[in-house]
């Protein structure tokens, strides 16, 4: 007896935060496979995504992913990764769904509004109409808490109703690891693996498992120009004024988003572990450095969730 | 480094934000941006000085009324540990969201106005920390420099809140004087108080030993999913995937798989990374064993001679979450562990006053409150008591009809009911 608990508090001493973080994504995600009948994983190919599947991996080798990956492509991705994206599947062998905004556009379920080249808010749409053709009940998303004010509240299970729409107000109680995956005809789930990993854990983790990520989140020398306090990157997508002059920098990206409203941070870090140097001391959020979406208001994640976004 | 998991419960006045508010700002918790963001809001509310809450307070809901509603998660590091806080409304009325903040956090602190005294408020936030079971409770008396900082005033609380909390099933309690505000004995010690000789709260928010706090005795490993590959290279592969919910499962155990009864032998434990030798909670594995028996979701594996009790009868304290009442005869979906039954509420023996922790009889159960009932299942359940194990102690109730998550359970006695003979 006495040398088992010895074994068992070895055990438990040699997890860090990182294996203990990861027993938890692992647990959320085969929870998932068990409760819903079609699940799927949106994989943009940013950090956050990666580290979703490697969650996958981990849950469910040496099986198949019980679910395919899904990418909202809005058209205007950095072409980087895309390419990632294409190779990490494929290396994979998981199947990849998709969902065009272009398309969306085309066949008229959206449309761009004039003078604003961010499609950041169509992919809602995308995104919903995908999950009723697709049949999807539950949709993993690799949300954090720590990103943002409003998703510091939301649960790791997210209901949805048939607007996919978020309601604050009226969430499920989250108790323990019960989590309570019954959902009514027309309703789908957002579940959010990673909720409570930082942006350091994700770096830390991307770090320890080797995993590979695209090229632009590492310093690299690119034209970009100001706007909105914001190093932003020339594209055909993206109109420029004539007072908005280009500029050679050597930039990194702390996000992956759309090319039109993802700024570029000034930086040298040129492996995983410079950027962990530079996320331990930096002091602007993720979000605050690098999204125009998020600027808008002190509420415009909270109104973009509750419309049914990510 | 590892990862605590602490809660806080408080409402507007009593300092809750401003300590969150300083725990994070000075451990880099708070970014510059955010920073920035509600120095503007408060501006343009008129205030005097930046208002903290606003970090915690996340919906737009909250901003506007100026309450904190909801349960948020908060993150920082110290070189020392990680930590998760869950922040939650300290009024009455948000009871659920205090017990959901509570049960899966390895420390509460409770915060006491040095001015007021114990209030309700605390001990109510005491006594649910401690129904959650959590192992540590720290009473941080706030508001020192209002009191002019005297030991009195702190002895005086310390010695009232504990001889109220010997009612408590509560391993380790503690006291410190602190000063939210002005930071005293929050990260460093303070020089206002040379009479306080303990450590400050982040020091011991940074050394409390929580390793003996998971249960490494009772082995118990719910089955989440089977992994078959049917693969040409994995071809016979079948491996019971779950997390360890306590004790040690190691290569070579025989163990008892319940509810069958069925017996067998563990031949491999293994994750992605590979064989392990021996696995505990809270660690996610594949456990193959040698006889192709019938295991599914909701099967738990465990050791002969150390068994939950299977069972389709237990008594559980409830928290009630829901606005339509608790009754004698409902009917509810129970979700414990993997497994997920129907359960009627056979009685409802008494509600708890949370504030004066006297029973009373009750003919049902409101939002908000607490009580004891008696419930029946459709299907067994292989139960520990929640003292033992808050994972396989631990269930919630589901509204079949609107699929909500209605009330939370900690399972007192399983079995059926001991009738004791009158002669």
């Amino acid at each position: 007896m006495t040398i088992a608990l010895t074994n068992a508090r070895d055990i438990q001493s040699r997890m860090s935060h990182l294996d203990a973080l990861e027993a938890e994504s692992v647990f959320i995600m085969r929870e998932v496979a068990a409760e819903f009948q079609s699940p799927v994983l949106l994989f943009s190919g940013g950090k956050d995504s990666i580290v979703m599947l490697r969650i996958a991996e981990k849950a469910f080798r040496p099986a198949r992913f019980p679910f395919p990956l899904m990418h909202v492509d809005t058209g205007h991705n950095f072409p980087e990764v895309i390419d990632f994206r294409d190779r990490r599947v494929a290396e994979l062998g998981e199947r990849l769904v998709v969902a065009s905004v272009q398309e969306s556009i085309d066949k008229g379920r959206v449309r761009e509004e004039p003078g604003n080249p961010s499609r950041n808010r169509l992919q809602t749409t995308t995104l919903l109409d995908a999950i009723q053709e697709h049949g999807f009940d539950a949709v993993f998303g690799g949300a954090r808490r720590d990103e943002e004010k409003a998703r510091a509240k939301e649960r790791v299970f997210s209901l949805r109703d048939e607007f996919g729409q978020w309601d604050p107000k009226s969430q499920r109680p989250e108790l323990w690891s019960l989590y309570n995956g019954r959902i009514r005809r027309g309703q789908h789930m957002r579940v959010f693996p990673i909720s409570n990993w930082t942006e350091m854990d994700v770096w830390q983790y991307i770090e320890r498992e080797a995993l590979e990520v695209p090229s632009i989140y590492y310093a690299h020398e690119r034209e970009v120009f100001r706007r909105d306090s914001m190093w932003l990157a020339p594209s055909d997508f993206l109109p420029r004024g004539e007072e908005e002059r280009l500029e050679r920098m050597v930039v990194r990206y702390r996000t992956v988003g759309d090319m039109t409203c993802t700024g570029a941070v000034s930086s040298t870090a040129a492996n995983v572990v410079e950027i962990i140097a530079e996320v331990a001391a930096a002091r602007i959020t993720e979000r605050g450095a690098t999204r125009a979406d998020d600027a808008f208001s002190e509420t415009s994640m909270e109104d973009r969730k509750r419309e049914g976004y990510f | 480094m590892d990862l605590l998991r602490f809660s806080t419960a408080g409402s507007v006045d009593d300092g809750k934000s401003t300590l969150i508010g300083r725990l994070l700002f000075d451990s880099k918790g708070i970014f510059e941006d955010q920073l920035a963001a509600i120095e503007r809001t408060s501006r343009r509310r008129g205030y005097n000085q930046v208002d903290l809450a606003l970090l915690t307070d996340g919906l737009r809901a909250e901003r506007e009324q100026g309450i904190t509603i909801d349960v948020a998660y908060r993150y920082f590091a110290t070189p020392r540990r990680k930590f998760i806080i869950a922040d939650t409304p300290g009024h009455i009325q948000y009871t659920r969201n205090m017990v959901t903040g509570a049960s899966t956090a390895d420390l509460a602190i409770v915060l006491v106005d040095a001015r007021n005294g114990v209030l309700e408020q605390s001990r109510r936030h005491a006594f649910i920390a401690a129904l959650l079971g959590i192992p540590h409770i720290v009473v941080a008396v706030n508001k020192m420099d209002l009191v002019g900082y005297d030991e009195a005033v702190f002895e005086r609380i310390r010695g009232e809140f504990s001889d109220w909390a010997t009612k408590l099933p509560i391993k380790d309690l503690r006291f410190i004087p602190i000063s939210a505000l002005h930071g005293d004995n929050v990260v460093t010690r303070s020089l206002s108080m040379p009479w306080y000789q303990g450590p400050s709260l982040l020091y011991d928010l940074e050394n409390v030993y929580i390793g003996s706090d998971r249960n490494l005795i009772d082995a118990r490993f719910p089955v989440q999913w089977v992994i078959r590959p049917q693969s040409d290279e994995h071809h016979d592969f079948r491996g019971y995937a779950g997390q360890v919910a306590g004790g040690v499962f190691r290569t070579g155990d025989d163990v008892v798989v319940l509810p069958s009864g069925h017996r067998s032998r563990i031949t491999r434990i293994s994750t992605l990374d590979g064989e392990l030798e021996a696995a505990a909670p809270p660690m996610s594995v594949i456990i193959e064993l040698a006889d192709d028996i019938d295991i599914s979701r909701g099967s738990m594996l465990s050791r002969p001679h150390n068994q939950p009790m299977v069972t389709q009868e237990l008594e559980a304290t409830v928290c009630w979450m829901a606005d339509a009442p608790l009754r004698p005869g409902g009917r509810y979906l129970l979700k414990h562990t993997t497994r997920t039954v129907k359960a009627i509420v056979d009685e409802l023996r008494y509600a708890i006053d949370v504030n004066t922790l006297h029973r009373e009889a009750a003919p049902e159960l409101d939002l908000n409150a607490i009580g004891r009932v008696r419930l029946r299942t459709s299907d067994k359940l292989m139960l520990d008591e929640y003292r033992d194990s808050r994972t396989t102690g631990g269930f919630v109730l589901i509204d079949e009809a609107t699929s909500d998550t209605v009330g939370a359970g900690m399972i007192v006695r399983s079995g059926p009911e001991q009738h004791i003979e009158v002669a």
